[in-house]
């Protein structure tokens, strides 16, 4: 048999349908290759390969008694580390939570569970997913199997580099700044963030609670979109989430993929396209090139380009540096070794949580609780963290604005291709420049994807390219977002991951 | 120099200021579907979101902010077209999550006026400043030493407490009472009480601290002749946590008072700080002092969103609010024609729902303020618990009255009745048929026994008649021995009279 | 914007409880400094006619029915307690309030 993992999960799903497979051989196949690859990649934090074959297993045996099935049922997926999950280990990346297993399930877990996709195990991130590489996990780094001497992204690093490596065909990742997308940006993969609100965030590990989103990722737009339904939706554990229903991005991604863009307004970012210095400055030129040729394609498509301008994203990235700390170091209060986690028993409880969190919390963590604290105390509210939320009106007001002259915008997702593992690992304001073009996304709570728009001539390396719609319009993204895929696999030849390097198989 | 009471709030003024927090009795948490239930088993009534666990999201509880706007309705509030939860961030082991779910710069309720009426019916309005809702902690049990926190060895956390509803009613500093002071502050807080029980949001029970109240108070120099009181600056205050009964609230206003004003009399200064009150010693001692002010970082809740009630919603709340408890009292006591004596007697028993439930039920108010003011308040007593607490209900009383009135029984017999009522026998008419109480009105059985007691006492006979007629009561007696107490004395006297062929 | 000093990055360490030592406190200090001072040009633009946005999908009341769900056994409840006793969670000694 050819290697399953190299599959799409439609395609995956198909063959189990036709009988032609099953899921035990699917997921063995994957956690062989997870044998193989990950001592190398480092996508995973713990592996339940009992767990998963057991459920593959059920599937197998459901769909020989003709019982009917969710859609990727027997499909395998692996678990962003800061989703719960009832009776596996859960870390969020931190060494303050090493050896937790929560006695909960998040509800994207259950739903998971409910849609019968064996869960292979919990992937890598950076601690309490803040950063953009994954080189502040609490357990080290994962490494980007297009070279392994890169990073893969942050924070769902482990979730792209899964998908990158053949893996996973499918992971949740979760997004506060863009850490799906830019993950997905440097790994040739796809990863959308949903309109906040979209898919239920309880369970998952809060990180700044009115940024966060939880999403799919996966290889191509239509497993995206696929995976997308299976954990949209309304729940009433989360008083955030959309009371509607989730919409019909597989329709969208099916339709995108016809190839007709006619009359669907594309607008180009004027300070995300990276012509002029600023926040907007530093792309790579291959960036710059790769993102330029997509415009093209879509243009060909059918689409009509116009060029919109957001005045206020200058000022996004210093906004979300005030409301994400500040947020993040009440969310991470809890974390006082009383109840669960990591205890350094030093005398009385008050000196006891201040010796645990100087233990378990690494640098960057205890970095942006620092700067939350400060942004929230007495006196320096109004300027800092009420500011912000100014900031974030005026940011939103700015989409607002552009959305009525386009139906959506683009830009690069990451100004460059992935950089080399500690190059900016002591310069918290460089890595912070990552997200520059992510952000905004998540300061409006309007939907996003990053798709695989080729890779750099310079060094080879892949370029992401960000579509981002309006609230509620997730589908766009969908549509859009296939038709640049259809075109660039035709120009390829097939898919950018077919144009990774091979990662050496270890046995 | 020691300052009392009266010589405190007689050379100074005091300004005090309360906080009360109400309990809420919805069936869930105020942010999860945790039972809300007094005395369970530790960490029984608790899960990942009041237990504060990673992942966890609060979603407030619609009863709880119903309950809530109905409170700030009743306080006269002005109810805000949006307001919002906050985040309270302190680290503390009883707070699961290390910060309360509060209301901070958009309280539900805001700005109301409550008129409180005092023992000898002088009505003042206190202004009340907001209403907010928030979570309750979780407990504290503190291991080894004294078992006190002071000297503990160990903690041990319950959050069972954790996560439930509290409204806070805070006032605005209330002046110029002078040596009524604390009598406004107990009143006060009475009429708090009252209003929630009326309005059936809480159980009202100090005891159980489902209402607490922290008290403020501070001494401020007096004016001079011809000087205007409000223009002295206010005096530093200090804050008496946890007062949970109104008589503490008294006493720990009188004991402030005292201490206050001894440090000011001496030139000292009144240290701003949180006190705790301490019912053995009616006293209070200084909380642990803090090196800096605390500094909360209040932000909006991010995890939900803001409440806005509509205006047809909140008109249909106030709809469902009771009458004032003040002006209740006064429309029965003037339905009830009870003396202002009998009024206020029954107040302080709180024995006035019990009475107006029973009239409710068709008995008499005398008779009803009898029955509970007199035999259920010496039983109640005696057994030394609350008289609501007795295993009787208003409708056994006003049956019993019933049975009183329609001559089935006597004071004795219904007193015999009420006992088996207490003893979980039944209704007072089950009572009466299972230990036959009925007063014996058969004529028959009533000769049967006159001429047995005639025939006993033939002196007696020879007196009655010698027309010494007022020695018929020692037959009577005789009789009511012989029925067990179960015969109507004056158709006993008749039988007599007749049997001994006299006539008056 | 003003730098922040040891003793203010001291102070803030209390608030946040992590123990932090005095190299701790200089190499925070350099770095929460030279970010605070790129985050601070929010105030540029944050007039006061602006109005702040707490929560990027605006939706109110959203509540929760007055029924009782499942709650945790006790056991699940103190199952990754660091220490219990008495199906209560046991901490250190508390130097707090009088409960
Ligand atoms: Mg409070
Ligand atoms: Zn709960």
């Amino acid at each position: 048999m050819s290697d399953l993992t190299r599959l799409t999960a439609a395609q995956m799903a198909d063959a189990m349908a036709a009988g032609d497979i099953t899921s035990v051989q699917l997921t063995q196949a994957h956690l062989d290759r997870i044998g193989a690859v990950d001592g190398d990649v480092h996508a995973f934090l713990h592996i339940d390969a009992e767990g998963a074959l057991a459920t593959a297993a059920a599937v197998d045996a459901d769909r020989a008694a003709g019982v009917e099935l969710p859609a990727l049922a027997g499909v395998p997926i692996a678990l962003k580390d800061l989703l719960v999950t009832k009776g596996l280990p859960t870390t969020a990346g931190s060494k303050i939570l090493e050896g937790w297993i929560p006695p909960y399930d998040a509800t994207v877990t259950r739903k998971i569970r409910e849609a019968r996709m064996p869960i292979l195990g919990k992937t890598n991130l950076d601690e309490f997913a803040m950063g953009s590489s994954t080189e502040h996990s609490g357990y080290g780094p994962t490494h980007n199997p297009w070279d392994l001497e890169r990073i893969p992204g942050g924070s769902g690093g482990g979730s792209a580099a899964a998908l990158a490596s053949w893996e996973a065909p499918l992971a949740i990742g979760s997004d506060t700044g863009g850490s799906i997308r830019q993950p997905a940006s440097v790994t040739g993969t796809v990863g959308v963030k949903p309109t906040y609100g979209g898919v239920s965030r309880f369970g998952a590990i809060a990180l700044a609670s009115s940024l966060d989103q939880l999403g799919p990722c996966g290889r191509t737009v239509l497993d995206t979109a696929l995976l997308h339904e299976v954990i949209g939706g309304h729940d009433e554990m989360d008083a955030t989430s959309l009371n509607e229903p989730v919409p019909a991005v597989v329709a969208a991604a099916r339709e995108g993929a016809l190839g007709d863009l006619t009359g669907v307004r594309i607008g180009v970012v004027k300070e995300l396209r990276g012509d002029d210095s600023g926040e907007g400055g530093g792309y790579q030129a291959g960036v710059k090139q790769r993102f330029q040729e997509s415009l093209d394609k879509l243009q060909a498509a059918g689409a009509e380009i116009v060029e919109v301008s957001c005045p206020n994203f200058e000022y996004a990235l210093a906004a979300y540096y005030l409301i994400l700390p500040s947020e993040a170091s009440s969310n991470l209060a809890k974390f006082d070794s009383v109840r669960f986690g990591l205890r350094v028993e030093t005398g009385t409880i008050e000196r006891t949580m201040g010796a645990t969190r100087a233990e378990g919390f690494g640098d960057e963590v205890k970095r942006r609780i620092m700067l939350g604290t400060y942004a929230l105390s007495a006196g320096f509210y109004d300027a800092y963290y009420g500011s912000a939320q100014k900031v974030r009106t005026l940011v939103q007001q700015d989409f607002a604005a552009a959305f009525e002259q386009a139906d959506v915008l683009v830009s690069p997702t990451t100004p460059t291709t992935p950089f080399k593992l500690g190059e900016r690992i002591d310069d918290p304001l460089a890595m912070y420049l990552n997200d520059v073009a992510t952000i905004p996304a998540n300061l409006a709570g309007i939907p996003g994807m990053s798709l695989p728009s080729g890779v750099a001539p310079e060094d080879g390396l892949p370029t992401g390219f960000q579509i981002l719609a309006p609230a509620h319009e997730d589908a766009r993204l969908y549509r859009v977002g296939a038709a640049l895929e259809a075109a660039l696999a035709a120009e390829w030849g097939g898919s950018l991951m077919d144009q990774a390097p091979e990662l050496e198989v270890r046995s | 120099m020691s300052y009392n009471y009266e010589s405190a709030t007689r050379d100074f003024d005091p300004v005090f200021g309360i906080e009360v927090h109400v309990e809420l009795n919805t069936k869930t948490k105020m942010f999860c579907g945790c039972a809300n239930e007094f005395g369970a088993e530790p960490n029984t009534q608790v899960c990942p979101v009041c237990l504060g666990l990673p992942g966890a999201m609060p979603v407030p509880n619609q009863k709880a902010v119903e309950s809530a706007i109905r409170l700030g309705l009743s306080l006269g509030c002005s109810i805000r077209e949006s307001s919002r939860f906050a985040r309270k961030n302190y680290f503390y082991p009883d707070l699961s999550k290390d910060y309360q779910i509060s209301q901070f710069d958009e309280p539900t309720c805001y700005e109301g006026e409550l008129e409180v009426v005092l023992d000898d019916g002088t009505a003042v309005m206190i202004g009340i400043e907001r209403a907010h809702i928030e979570e309750d902690a979780g407990k504290n049990t503190h291991k080894g030493g004294s078992g006190g926190i002071q000297g503990a060895d160990y903690s041990l956390v319950d959050y069972n407490r954790g996560g439930v509803p509290l409204v806070e009613i805070v006032t605005h500093p209330i002046e110029g009472m002078g040596n009524r002071t604390a009598e406004v502050a107990r009143a006060y807080v009475a009429t708090i009480r009252d209003i929630v029980k009326a309005l059936g949001i809480s159980d009202g029970r100090m005891e159980q601290g489902s209402v607490r109240a922290d008290v403020n108070l501070s001494l401020r120099a007096k004016a001079a002749d011809g000087e205007d009181q409000s223009a002295i600056e206010f005096g530093k205050r200090s804050e008496t946590k946890n007062v949970n009964s109104l008589r503490a609230i008294e006493n720990a206003i009188h004991h402030e008072a005292g201490r206050q004003a001894d440090l000011l009399s001496a030139g000292k200064p009144v240290v701003q700080e949180t006190r705790h009150w301490h019912e053995d010693t009616k006293s209070t001692t200084p909380g642990r002092s803090k090196e800096q002010a605390e500094d909360y970082r209040y932000f909006p809740e991010p995890d939900m969103l803001p409440v806005q009630p509509s205006r047809e919603w909140v008109e249909e709340l106030r709809a469902t609010i009771p009458e004032h408890p003040a002006k209740m009292r006064k429309r029965l006591q003037a339905d009830w024609g009870f003396a202002d004596m009998e009024m206020r007697d029954a107040i302080n028993a709180d024995a006035l729902d019990l009475i107006a439930d029973t009239v409710a039920a068709g008995a008499k108010p005398q008779a009803a303020r009898k029955w509970w003011m007199g035999e259920l308040a010496r039983i109640a007593n005696e057994r030394e618990v609350a008289i609501a607490t007795l295993p009787v209900t208003p409708h056994d009383i006003a049956e019993l009255q019933g049975l009183v009135d329609a001559g089935t029984l006597n004071d004795k017999l219904a007193r015999q009745a009420l006992e088996g009522v207490l003893a979980g026998e039944g209704s007072p008419k089950a009572v009466v048929e299972t230990r036959g109480l009925e007063i014996v009105s058969d004529d028959s059985a009533l000769e049967a026994a006159v001429d047995q007691a005639l025939a006993a006492q033939p002196d007696v006979l020879a007196k009655l008649q010698d027309g010494k007629i007022q020695a018929a009561g020692a037959i009577v007696g005789a009789v009511m021995k012989i029925t067990r107490g179960q015969a109507d004395a004056g158709r006993v006297r008749e039988i007599i009279l007749q049997r001994a062929g006299v006539s008056e | 914007m003003s730098s922040l000093e040891r003793s203010d990055v001291a102070r803030l360490a209390a608030l946040a409880r992590i123990d932090m030592t005095d190299q701790d406190l200089d190499r925070m200090a350099g770095q929460l400094s030279a970010i605070v001072d790129a985050v601070a040009k929010v105030a540029e633009v944050a007039d006061s006619d602006v109005v702040a946005t707490s929560h990027p999908i605006p939706m109110a009341n959203i509540h929760r029915e007055d029924v009782v769900r499942p709650s945790l056994t006790q056991e699940q409840a103190l199952s990754g307690a660091p220490a219990a006793e008495d199906g209560r969670f046991r901490v250190p000694q508390i130097l707090g309030e009088e409960a």
